[in-house]
């Protein structure tokens, strides 16, 4: 299994598929039979506006694939980015960027993802963080109801550093954010939150991996989310605790809301653990919200739908509370908001 | 003002109220005793639309209103409010951001203007002061890891923001110390006006004396079996319930 081959040979036995352990939930070979065609290129002069418009001097765009494959941020440098993630028509394409932050350097990351068509693609970030540098990574995702996407991080911190990631997506005919850390401990932390948003029968899947390989490290994650209709989600996050990872602190909690009967989340957090004194913790909650809640709410003079919108967004904004950028976590709680009042 | 006549109501399969009539007329407060699984709650659920309480058969209107065609939302919007027996918590969602909005869906669905937050701010400072509530309080998310009594001083501070005309009180006293009953009386006893009127429910004659009423009814097996004035509701604390269960 291997997506990457599988677009480049356009060989659909090489995709993924429910045999594989960690994409049972995300199948994709059962979902295509052949592999589209290579993407057309797509100038970028057309391209409208992006969600973080406004927000950095710097814009990049990686449009059907194409786009920068490096970038460096020097040593002690403070720096935003958008990185803009557009994708159309109907091919396949995959992309990979490689980012290097500096010792003691501070990068803003404001990613979007933006259409999709009814392509398939492979988007994929290698971040490499200096010691004591720290990162802010924001991705938004609002795309094609027939896209088939793949998201990547894979992310490697020196002693010191810190990485904090907020995913929100709507999801897509089938669409994974696959993260994967690679933590040393000795100071470093990570936060890796998530909140989806699906409806009709878009799927969303949030995976996640975090390797702790030296002592003293941190990680806490929360990831939230609704699906309503028809649409499912996928929650897996794993916490590794290597052998001399002592005093590691992980922390991980998964809770969502299903609004509609038909509607599906699974979720697998796991915990693995080879040191001793560590604090692990993990907690997963599945529920509806309360009719009891609802009609008190209705009492006071809220019409159904907005005592709905009101709870979803309360429930979902503490995610958007963990963000450390304001303006930012400001563009991005009125992003959700638009999202959450859209079923109404 | 309210008027209810002849109300049958059932929960799934139970007929819970059975032929229920009652006036009351505006500026009045009028008391509903009676015992246990009488239809007490039921009757305030039944006039504030709660899914799952089926009328099937009578009438309830406020001020000529026909409360029965209304969602729940609507019928706030008429001006009748409940306070809770046991107030929920709103997890997320601070006091004050819920009153406002609660607030603002009233005025917009009467066509009204909405209130600014500077304007709703200042009344909220002043009816908080008024129930000696810290105003800290309400920045907090509703009723998450209240007490009793601060969930209950926060019913009627809604009550005074939200400004109904038709009040159902369900067992306001349950779960409120004697300081507590006297603040939160005093809170209800404020907004007695001539063209406003209450529904105290309670099992116990203690909160009348706090809230005196103008008449005093007894519900049993679903219906009002016996009206009487203020009097009748020390009569009850003093013989109890039997002979009017006998008697329904």
């Amino acid at each position: 299994m291997n997506l990457d081959e599988a677009i480049r040979l356009r060989d659909p036995t090489r995709l993924p598929s429910r045999r594989d352990e960690d994409w049972r939930w995300t199948d994709l070979r059962g979902l295509l039979r052949t592999l589209p065609e290579p993407s057309q290129p797509l100038p970028t002069d057309a391209i409208g506006p992006g969600p973080f418009d406004g927000l950095a001097g710097e814009v990049l765009i990686v449009a059907n694939g194409s786009g920068p494959e490096e970038i460096r941020i020097g040593e002690g440098e403070t720096r935003t980015l958008v990185l803009r993630h557009i994708s159309r028509g109907d091919g396949a394409h995959t992309s990979r960027l490689r980012i290097d932050v500096g010792p003691s350097a501070r990068l803003t990351l404001l990613e979007s993802h933006e259409g999709g068509g009814a392509g398939l693609s492979l988007l994929g970030v290698d971040l490499q963080l200096g010691a004591d540098s720290a990162c802010e990574r924001l991705v938004v995702a609002d795309m094609d109801p027939d896209a088939v996407a793949v998201v990547e991080l894979d992310a490697r911190l020196a002693a010191g550093a810190g990485l904090s990631q907020t995913l929100l997506t709507t999801g897509a005919r089938r669409q994974r954010f696959e993260t994967r850390v690679r933590h040393p401990g000795q100071g470093a932390q990570v936060r890796l939150d998530g909140v989806y948003v699906l409806r009709e029968r878009r799927h969303a899947d949030l995976t996640s991996s975090v390797r702790h390989e030296g002592p003293g490290g941190r990680t806490d994650q929360l990831a939230r989310g609704m699906v309503d209709d028809q649409a499912r989600a996928v929650f897996q996050g794993r916490i590794i605790v290597q052998e001399g990872a002592d005093g590691t602190d992980a922390r991980m909690a998964h809770n969502a809301l299903i609004l509609s009967d038909r509607a599906e989340v699974d979720a697998r957090p796991e915990l693995e653990i080879y040191a001793d004194d560590v604090a692990c913790a993990h907690g997963a909650t599945v529920g509806a919200l309360d009719d009891e809640v609802l009609f008190y709410m209705r009492q006071r003079g809220l019409p159904e739908g907005e005592a709905r919108s009101l709870l979803v967004a309360s429930f979902l904004g503490e995610v958007i509370d963990r963000v450390g950028s304001p303006e930012a976590a400001e563009r991005i709680r009125s992003w959700l908001q638009a999202r959450i009042g859209a079923g109404d | 003002m309210l008027s209810l006549r002849n109300l049958h109501a059932r929960v799934g399969e139970r007929e819970i109220l059975k032929g229920l009539s009652l006036e009351v007329p505006a500026g009045e407060v009028h008391a509903v005793m009676g015992p246990n699984g009488a239809g007490k709650s039921t009757l305030s659920y039944v006039l504030t639309g709660r899914p799952g309480y089926e009328v099937t058969e009578g009438a309830a209107e406020l001020d000529g209103v026909d409360l029965l065609g209304l969602e729940a939302n609507e019928r706030a919007a008429q001006g009748l409010f409940l306070s809770f027996q046991y107030p929920l918590e709103i997890p997320g969602v601070p006091a004050l951001t819920f009153i406002r909005t609660a607030l603002n869906a009233q005025r917009r669905a009467r066509g009204e203007a909405e209130m600014s937050a500077p304007d709703f701010l200042k009344r909220a400072r002043a009816c908080a002061a008024d129930l000696r509530m810290d105003f800290d309080m309400l920045k907090r998310p509703l009723n998450v890891g209240f007490s009793g009594g601060e969930k209950k001083r926060m019913e009627v501070l809604q009550m005074a923001l939200l400004s109904p005309r038709f009040m159902i009180l369900d067992e306001t006293d349950s779960g409120l110390d004697i300081d507590a009953l006297r603040i939160v009386s005093e809170g209800v006893n404020a907004l007695r006006a001539p063209d406003r009127s209450m529904l105290v429910i309670t099992h116990y004659q203690r909160l009348l004396d706090y809230i005196r009423p103008d008449r005093v009814h007894v519900l049993a097996d679903g219906r009002i079996v016996a009206s009487g004035g203020p009097e009748m509701a020390l009569e009850l604390e003093r013989e109890g319930y039997d002979k009017y269960a006998r008697a329904a």
